[in-house]
């Protein structure tokens, strides 16, 4: 059988040769419960390559000091692998300068960022335009800030494949908006949404546009000077990079408008009792001693996707994807959550008269990790009327055999339980 | 390679299977005397309890739980423990099982012993002890609901 339904002017070279890729990642050779591990939980958490691996050591063994502040080696050092690493997330998001790339904790302390510092602005009456496919993360710091201002969260509503209503979205947008929050790739139904038509009508009216970029930054390539979006949240955990770093790429534009997040060192020119000047941009935003190793990983995961090839991912996730729904679709009892279009990487799905935390086990069992639970996108789960759903969810690491393990698994839970 | 049906069966055996299928006293009651739900938020599971008492026992029980197969059938198991039982002791069985779950060899009565592979399931515990700790919120007339974490 072929691997892939190959476009017309694809040659074998463009494949993505994912034995060799596989062997970058150590996590991936193990058993669990005697089974070899398929790792289907991409989309809470990537694996990292031994390049990751190895730059965050070699940044301790031989770099570390605290940054911007010392005139000795190591201090410089330390400065120069942090900006390494911004430059690498400049290039990686096509931003146009470095000074446009915060960092931070991740993609919801990035939100978090845009929410606290736009509250300053807001006042009874505006409005936060939001979508019902939301991780809670793009959702819970709205309503926080909402509460504090008299401002008013409105939800653009769903279909039931899934897909935004675009005509919705249209109507819900108005001059009492203050800004669109949006996923760029939903994680529980990994509906990939039309950003780029999104943020050409918001900035019609002149509204800004986040985008959670969570999901999508491992899956294809993406351009935030080519969608136009004001801000871009991304993790760098889940896209081969550590855990405990993250971006917000904003434009100069509101970056230069919003007031900082936290006080503290860096963040300052110049401190006296009566008056503080703010740094310059990005240290604006970034406050205390940062999290340099992690700027490190993720400057070493950039260049490792990169290496791969952001379309080689696309369509070889593509392949997976298609061929887990046929094989998912195909048995008795099964209802897919999110049938979008335009997917990405999750195949969320339910099995009548199992309950997703028992295939979980189950699967577990069979040395399948997959997620199962509300995916922190309650109101999506409300919506189709489910508790949860199990979800599996590739990377570009993951293969044909891990999809048909996940398939025979599945059948013995059914056999087990159903 | 080893066959999954070996430690799951002892997981998933056919009286946890029997309960979560078919669960015993599983519908909402009107007026009851007592009534606590218990959330698990790391899966969503949910389960409501209640009781109604007459001559110093729990004269009736039944529960509504949207939740996966372990916690269903530790819901229907409770519904046919408690039935009977003086609130003290109901107090103190909800306790004891509890425990028990979480102790690698605690006694478990009735059919929850037919339970005692979860404990291989650090993940899973929670599941098999959310109503017992809903039980217990019940009898002490809790005002907010439980929550596993
Ligand atoms: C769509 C989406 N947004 C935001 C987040 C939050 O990411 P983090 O927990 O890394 O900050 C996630 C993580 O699951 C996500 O899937």
């Amino acid at each position: 059988m072929n691997a892939y339904s190959q476009p017309a002017g694809v040659t074998a070279r463009d494949l993505l040769d994912v034995e060799r890729i596989r062997r970058d990642f150590p996590i991936l050779h193990q058993e669990i419960n005697g089974y070899p591990l398929a790792y289907l939980d991409n989309a809470a958490s990537y694996q990292r390559p031994r390049s990751v691996l190895d730059a965050i050591r070699h940044y301790y063994e031989h770099d570390h000091a605290n940054v911007h502040r010392g005139v000795h080696a190591l201090s410089h050092r330390a400065t120069e692998a942090q900006e390494a690493g911004r430059e690498a997330a400049r290039r990686f998001l096509n931003a146009a300068e470095r000074a446009e790339i915060i960092f931070t904790r991740g993609a919801t302390e990035a939100i978090n960022l845009v929410a606290y510092t736009l509250r300053e602005t807001l006042q009874p009456g505006d409005e936060i335009l939001i979508s019902h496919m939301e991780h809670h993360s793009n959702i819970v710091p709205w309503q926080l800030a909402c509460q504090r201002t008299g401002a008013r969260l409105r939800v653009v509503p769903i279909t039931r494949s899934g897909e935004l209503r675009l005509d919705e979205f249209h109507r819900l947008l108005n001059r009492r908006t203050r800004l669109v929050a949006m996923a760029h790739v939903s994680n529980a139904l990994g509906t990939v949404n039309p950003v780029a038509e999104i943020t050409a009508a918001a900035h019609a009216l002149g509204i800004p546009v986040l985008l959670d970029g969570a999901q999508a930054v491992a899956h294809q390539k993406v351009d935030v000077q080519g969608l136009g979006c004001d801000f871009y949240a991304f993790s760098g955990h889940k896209m081969c990079g550590p855990t405990g770093i993250g971006v917000l790429y904003g434009r100069r534009e509101w970056l230069e408008r919003l007031p900082p997040f936290q006080g503290g060192g860096d963040m300052i020119l110049s401190v006296s009792f009566d008056h503080t000047e703010y740094n310059e941009l990005p240290y604006k935003f970034e406050a205390g001693t940062p999290d340099v190793a992690g700027a490190v990983g993720l400057g070493a995961a950039i260049a490792y996707l990169e290496q791969v090839g952001m379309d080689r991912i696309a369509q070889h996730e593509a392949a997976l994807l298609e061929q887990a729904t046929r094989a998912i679709a195909a048995l008795p009892g099964v209802q897919l959550i999110g049938e979008a279009q335009e997917k990405a990487g999750v195949l969320s799905f339910n099995i009548e008269g199992i309950h997703p935390h028992d295939l979980g086990t189950v699967l577990d069992h069979q040395g399948v990790a997959i997620r199962a639970g509300h995916h922190c996108a309650m109101p999506v789960m409300d919506f189709f009327g489910v508790g949860g759903t199990a979800r599996a969810s590739f990377a570009f690491y993951n293969t044909r055999r891990e999809v048909d393990q996940l398939v025979a698994a599945v059948e013995v839970a059914r056999r087990m339980l159903a | 390679m080893p066959k999954p049906a070996e430690p799951l069966a002892r997981l998933y055996q056919a009286t946890v299977l029997e309960h979560s299928r078919q669960p015993h006293n599983f519908r909402r009651m009107e007026r009851p005397d007592r009534q606590a739900t218990g959330n698990n938020p790391l899966c969503g599971d949910q389960v409501t309890l209640f009781l109604r008492e007459a001559d110093g026992v729990v004269a009736d029980i039944s529960f509504d739980a949207c939740g996966c197969a372990i916690s269903l059938a530790s819901s229907s198991m409770l519904t046919d423990l408690v039935r009977g039982l003086p609130p003290a002791e109901v107090q103190r069985l909800a306790r004891e099982v509890a425990a028990a779950f979480n102790s690698p060899d605690g006694d478990l009565p009735g059919d929850l012993a037919a339970l005692a592979g979860v404990r291989n399931y650090p993940a899973r515990v929670r599941c098999a002890t959310l109503p017992w700790r809903t039980l217990g919120a019940a009898l002490e007339g809790s005002p907010s609901p439980v929550s596993t974490e």
